[in-house]
């Protein structure tokens, strides 16, 4: 286990320093240490970005395995199951009926609309029958998508259509020093959430198993349910919904190296950001001097890697 | 039955007038082409949209899928910004608009044949996994067409923003002949299939000892529902839930089993709805939503609302 963390650690050492260096303006290693115009850049636009990309790639993975935890199904993350929709929603609400309201009044009720959403999908699911694992995640995509064209509804009537375009659709390239502080708020919440893992490995477990190991199931719930709602809230608010990650990480990692969660959370960090932080890079790249944001690169990487899992053969039936 | 047909083409008939009415300012020489040319445009995109629904649903033998739910307008979007993307926009924008509708349209047919045809085979196996894969098909097919816009000449760019957004109100009239042509001609054959589609509805086993031939049938209907969407798509963009809503409409309205009413009472719902929609929401209430917003409210509600009641039998 170590090794794979000291493995993790390495490759996304590696993606922070190419961030670092990749970008319209060039800069050198060399040029470092004589140009304090670079390091200046770096300062303000580079590194900020570099960080944003890992605390948002790491807080959504482990939102996403935290609700998948909570829900006992594989295919939900908060991103597409309403999370992320309710947290646009909130701020929508906010900009129309307060639009001096402080960008911490903001986040405080997109955080709490998020929640009121998860809540409600929460109560859908526990409706459905086990017996039909994929209407989950079908269910979570169709109330999601409800949830946003609500969202779109509500801002053609204010006028504020390409203001919502910037949270619905992830994007680093705003994120500059000053601007995505907000972003450590939700990397202390998924810090957080490590110490309940093992709380949120035996809810997984469900109901029964949970109460009759000691556990107030209903609590643990809500703490998780809070936890993911200000991450989706956070990250929403600085830099956009970003689909996939919350899905396809934790998929990967569980059927690496199994469920138990407080083994496994830092893994599950590590390649949530290196995701984030590659499909970042890749979005720069494609098509140099402009850029490709990155919900768009990990809306086709993570569409195929989630075909994929659906159809994979289970390992274990 | 029949008297419920006819009470629906009455209503149909009041929507058209309010439309072709309702806030009329300026000389009637201007304004009875301008909107009628809309109207038709509606008229022909509901009966496209409804006939396209009907048939998808009788194929995968369900009643909640529908061909935008399983990503069919984004694959035809996506064809149409690939064209662009590899031809280059001058290419595209030089040879006509109906070439260039031909030629996406038959591309279309094709990869919804490939894709579709297997996807059907396991309605039977999974059927919640067969409606997810077409969901995310369509989340793919959606991130690849923002893609390839990016990457796209800002100039080239604009031969098809027209097409990645549902918009009633700036209808491509010019296209308007060529599509009528190409849906009356699929309609047409999708009407004489109506008899083969009834025993389609008694299930699979049932079809073929009736000496259903069951591949053909199937095919044919999946031909003509990619052609239908690319009608619709190529007129006013994509609306994901409206087939469900005025087919599942259609069912209430007139429960029977029979093709030749379905088909009917469909397009009439599907073309009231559009147009009664459009007047509403336009002259009546002056919203600035588009009309496909709020059918995508409507329709996503009703969408969970299949789900989770089919579940529940």
């Amino acid at each position: 286990m170590i090794r794979w963390y000291w493995a993790g650690v390495l490759a996304l050492a590696l993606l922070s320093f190419l961030s670092i260096f990749v970008g319209v303006i060039d800069l050198s290693l060399r040029g470092l240490w004589r140009d304090p115009e670079a390091l200046r850049l770096i300062g303000i636009s580079r590194f900020p970005r570099t960080i944003a990309a890992v605390i948002a790639g790491a807080t959504l993975a482990i939102a996403g395995c935290v609700m998948q935890m909570l829900v006992r199904n594989r295919f939900v993350e908060p991103m597409t199951a309403g999370t992320g929709q309710g947290a646009a929603l909130g701020i929508l609400i906010v900009t129309i009926f307060a639009p001096q309201a402080s960008i911490f009044l903001k986040m405080v009720l997109a955080s709490g609309t998020a929640l009121v959403a998860s809540l409600g999908f929460l109560e859908i699911v526990r409706r459905l029958p086990p017996t039909q694992p994929l209407l989950v995640p079908l269910v979570g995509l169709v109330y999601g998508g409800i949830i946003g064209a609500g969202v779109v509804f509500v801002a053609y009537q204010a006028d504020l259509l390409q203001f919502i375009s910037v949270w619905l659709n992830g994007e680093f390239s705003g994120v500059l020093r000053g601007r995505y502080e907000l972003l450590w708020l939700a990397a202390a919440g998924a810090a957080l959430t490590y110490f309940a893992a093992d709380q949120f490995a035996i809810v997984g477990m469900g109901r029964a198993v949970t109460t009759s190991l000691g556990l107030n199931y209903k609590q643990v719930v809500l703490v998780g349910l809070v936890a993911i709602s200000l991450i989706s809230s956070l990250t929403v608010v600085t830099v956009g919904i970003i689909p996939f990650v919350g899905l396809v990480v934790p998929n990967i990692i569980s059927r690496l190296f199994g469920d138990n969660l407080r083994q496994t959370l830092p893994l599950v960090a590590m390649m949530g950001a290196g995701l984030t932080l590659a499909s970042d890079i890749a979005g720069r790249l494609i098509r140099f001097p402009f850029e490709v944001p990155v919900g768009t690169v990990l809306g086709v990487v993570g569409a195929v890697i989630f075909l994929r899992l659906l159809y994979r053969t289970p390992r274990y039936a | 039955m029949r008297r419920r047909l006819i009470w629906l083409a009455v209503a149909l008939c009041l929507c058209c007038v309010a439309y072709m009415t309702i806030g009329v300012r300026g000389p009637l020489s201007f304004v009875i082409p301008f909107r009628g040319t809309k109207l038709a445009a509606l008229i022909l995109v509901g009966v496209s949209i409804s006939t396209s629904t009907v048939l998808f649903q009788t194929v995968s033998q369900n009643r909640i899928l529908t061909p935008s739910i399983m990503g069919f307008d984004a694959l035809y979007v996506m064809i149409l910004t690939g064209a662009v993307f590899f031809l280059g926009g001058m290419t595209v924008a030089l040879v006509s608009a109906h070439l260039a509708f031909a030629v996406t349209a038959c591309a279309m047919t094709l990869a919804a044949l490939l894709l579709f045809s297997t996807l059907l085979q396991s309605v039977h196996n999974n059927l919640m996994r067969m409606i997810l894969t077409g969901i995310v098909l369509g989340a793919l097919f959606r991130a690849l067409t923002d893609f390839m816009q990016r990457l796209i000449d800002p100039n080239e760019f604009s031969v098809i923003q027209g097409a990645s957004f549902a918009r009633f109100t700036q209808i491509e009239t010019d296209l308007l002949l060529l599509a009528s042509v190409v849906c009356g001609v699929a309609v047409v054959l999708a009407w004489r299939m109506r008899f083969a589609l009834d025993v389609l509805t008694l299930g699979r086993e049932a079809a073929v000892n009736l000496g259903l031939d069951l591949q053909r049938v199937q095919m044919q209907a999946l031909i003509l529902t990619a052609v239908l969407v690319a009608v619709s798509t190529a007129l006013v963009g994509p609306v994901a839930f409206l087939g469900l809503l005025v087919v599942s409409l259609a069912r209430l309205a007139t429960p029977v089993e029979r093709h030749g009413v379905i088909f009917i009472s469909a397009s009439l719902i599907s073309a009231i709805t559009l147009i009664g929609g459009q007047t509403v929401l336009e002259r009546v209430f002056h919203l600035s939503t588009p009309l496909s917003v709020v059918i995508d409210l409507l329709g996503g509600a009703l969408f969970l609302i299949l789900l989770l009641k089919g579940q529940r039998r």
